[in-house]
């Protein structure tokens, strides 16, 4: 569906996107995990067919987005990362013009508004203007907005940013059944969990480069240990503590105000540390997530 | 269409006319028209009561004072002089308030023309379908205007059949252009200048007197502004003063609206599929 080689955006003399190389299949669902001002938007917007790149190879659908722009752009449902709703129509107005914008029959924009609301769970919102919507339903209007010519492909930028716990959850959920049915996802985030529970495939991208790829499991695999044991001894100690620490697990890592130790059996660890005599304020023992691959692949965290 | 022609000849670097242009431009009315009717066409009818007022005050009261004026050695009332003016000032309002403002606001706030581009909607589509936007509401204004001036009394000529034509010429000019310069707006200071350009223009374009009370340099300025080459238009229409020259006006708007056309495409493109 996607395949982008050596894809490289300048602005000016600096490169927001610096050489990165992917594809996406049918029916995956691909995520960019990386941290604000990674080259992540910058990507979505190449392969979105509205910006040109600067370098390198991209195919979309097979066509050369620089050739084809508006026959890539049918095929695709854009959610961009902030809420471009139309606020002068209503919430099926929105559906209904942005259909005609692809040029499809008022008849069948009209079927698929109808059916799209009731996705999005918008029935009895259908007449509402969009102000009057909270964070989470202008989302899910988005999303039904971005499914309206029923695209081949879907493009998620950031879809959760911003939103409280619960209409993330609804959010997932709603994604989820489109990723059952078959849809192409390609998302960014900077959400380890949006990560995990969406994507079937991550590459994790850094500076405009791709540090590492491949699906959760294997990047946790690969790049951290089973088990990560979170220990506090207070922002004043942790200096002082990491150094009787090292060696411990398969590798520790000293943040600000914590410290995490590596293991396969966090447990077992935290039992041998209170045996050197070492007391922390508080302990987690968790199992490793994308956050501590990103951590070991870039040395910082990704929400900073 | 030649212009559209023109238009993608303008195109930046790779790919072709497909880029620029779906031949879509009614999806951009018909959400124009959709968002009129739902929010705004109160505030719409109000732009089309400025020019009457300025025909009743000005025409009607001045005109008591001012008695006849003379236009290519005939008499005709004040008002009847003022009011060709003032049905070009009322397409040129209209035009002006959907595509400098109303566009602003859609560039830099509403985010709209994003969405619109990430379908398959080329910008050569968003430009015509606003740029027809505002020529409609220039065209419904110079509509409202030519009533008035009819029930009045004061369309002389069966000329001014053509001035219907001629309005809208003048409202495309307008709106053409007034969005080409708005998408180069980045901020509200820079819009003021907008109205700053205006206002004078409106005064000075032999709209309430004629051009021969200015110093020969001063004509000629106001005739390089395209206020006055719709004012002269429209008046030789309704006073039945027609000749060839007036061709030279049409030409004028031609330039206009072809210019307009090319520079907001190429901006919105540059704006939004860098």
């Amino acid at each position: 569906m996607i395949v982008a080689q050596g894809l490289v955006k300048r602005y000016g003399a600096f490169a927001a996107v610096d050489g990165i190389s992917f594809e996406v299949a049918p029916g995956e669902s691909f995520g960019l995990l990386g941290p604000n001002g990674a080259g992540k938007s910058t990507t979505m917007r190449m392969v979105g067919a509205v910006s040109s790149r600067s370098g390198g190879e991209l195919k979309i659908l097979g066509l050369d987005p620089d050739r084809h722009g508006p026959d890539i752009r049918s095929q695709l449902g854009v959610v961009p990362q902030a809420d471009n709703l139309d606020t002068e129509l209503r919430v099926r107005e929105n559906l209904l013009v942005y259909g005609r914008y692809f040029g499809l029959p008022r008849r069948v924009v009209a079927e698929r508004a109808d059916e799209l609301l009731s996705f999005a769970q918008l029935e009895d919102r259908a007449a509402a203007k969009v102000d009057a919507l909270s964070g989470g339903m202008k989302r899910r209007l988005t999303i039904a907005r971005a499914l309206i010519n029923d695209p081949r492909i879907l493009l998620l930028d950031e879809p959760t940013t911003g939103l409280d716990p619960q209409a993330r959850h609804i959010l997932w959920d709603r994604l989820f059944r489109l990723k059952e049915q078959g849809k192409t996802l390609v998302l960014t985030t900077h959400y380890m969990d949006e990560a995990e529970q969406l994507c079937d495939r991550i590459v994790v991208v850094d500076k405009g480069s791709i540090m590492a790829e491949g699906t959760p499991a294997e990047l946790i695999r690969r790049y951290s240990s089973r088990e990560v044991l979170e220990l506090r001894f207070g922002s004043d100690r942790n200096h002082e503590v990491a150094q009787a620490l090292q060696g411990r697990g398969d590798r520790i890592e000293v943040l600000p105000d914590r410290i995490l130790v590596y293991t396969a059996d966090g447990e077992q660890e935290l039992e041998r540390v209170s045996e050197a005599g070492l007391h922390p304020i508080t302990s987690l023992v968790r199992r490793s997530s994308l956050e501590d691959v990103f951590l070991r692949l870039t040395g910082r965290s990704l929400i900073e | 269409m030649t212009l559209v022609d023109h238009a993608a000849e303008h195109r930046t670097g790779r790919g072709g006319v497909a880029a620029l242009y779906a031949g879509n431009a009614r999806a951009v009315m018909y959400r124009g028209w959709r968002a009129t009717r739902s929010t705004n066409w109160l505030v719409m009818m109000s732009g089309l009561f400025e020019p009457i007022f300025y025909l009743l005050s000005l025409g009607v009261g001045l005109g008591a004072l001012v008695g006849t004026v003379t236009v290519d050695g005939r008499e005709v009332e004040y008002a009847a002089y003022i009011a060709p003016a003032l049905l070009a000032v009322a397409a040129m309002n209209g035009a002006i308030y959907d595509s400098t403002w109303n566009v602003f606001f859609k560039i830099r706030f509403a985010k709209l023309y994003e969405g619109m581009l990430a379908t398959s909607l080329g910008p050569l589509d968003v430009a015509l379908g606003e740029i027809s936007l505002a020529l409609l509401r220039g065209g419904l204004y110079a509509a409202g205007f030519m009533v008035v001036m009819q029930a009045l009394g004061l369309a002389l000529s069966w000329w001014a059949l053509l001035a219907i034509p001629a309005v809208l010429l003048i409202a495309f000019g307008f709106a053409s252009f007034g969005m080409a310069v708005t998408s180069y707006m980045k901020s509200f200071q820079q819009m003021d200048w907008i109205n700053f350009v205006l206002l004078p223009m409106f005064l000075f374009s032999a709209t309430f007197y004629p051009l021969s009370v200015y110093p020969e340099w001063l004509q000629v300025v106001i005739q390089a502004l395209p206020l006055w080459h719709g004012v002269e238009l429209v008046r030789g229409l309704t006073t039945g003063a027609v000749d060839p020259g007036m061709l030279w006006h049409v030409l004028y708007y031609a330039v206009m609206i072809a210019v307009g056309l090319v520079f907001t495409t190429k901006r919105l493109r540059a704006l939004f599929l860098d």
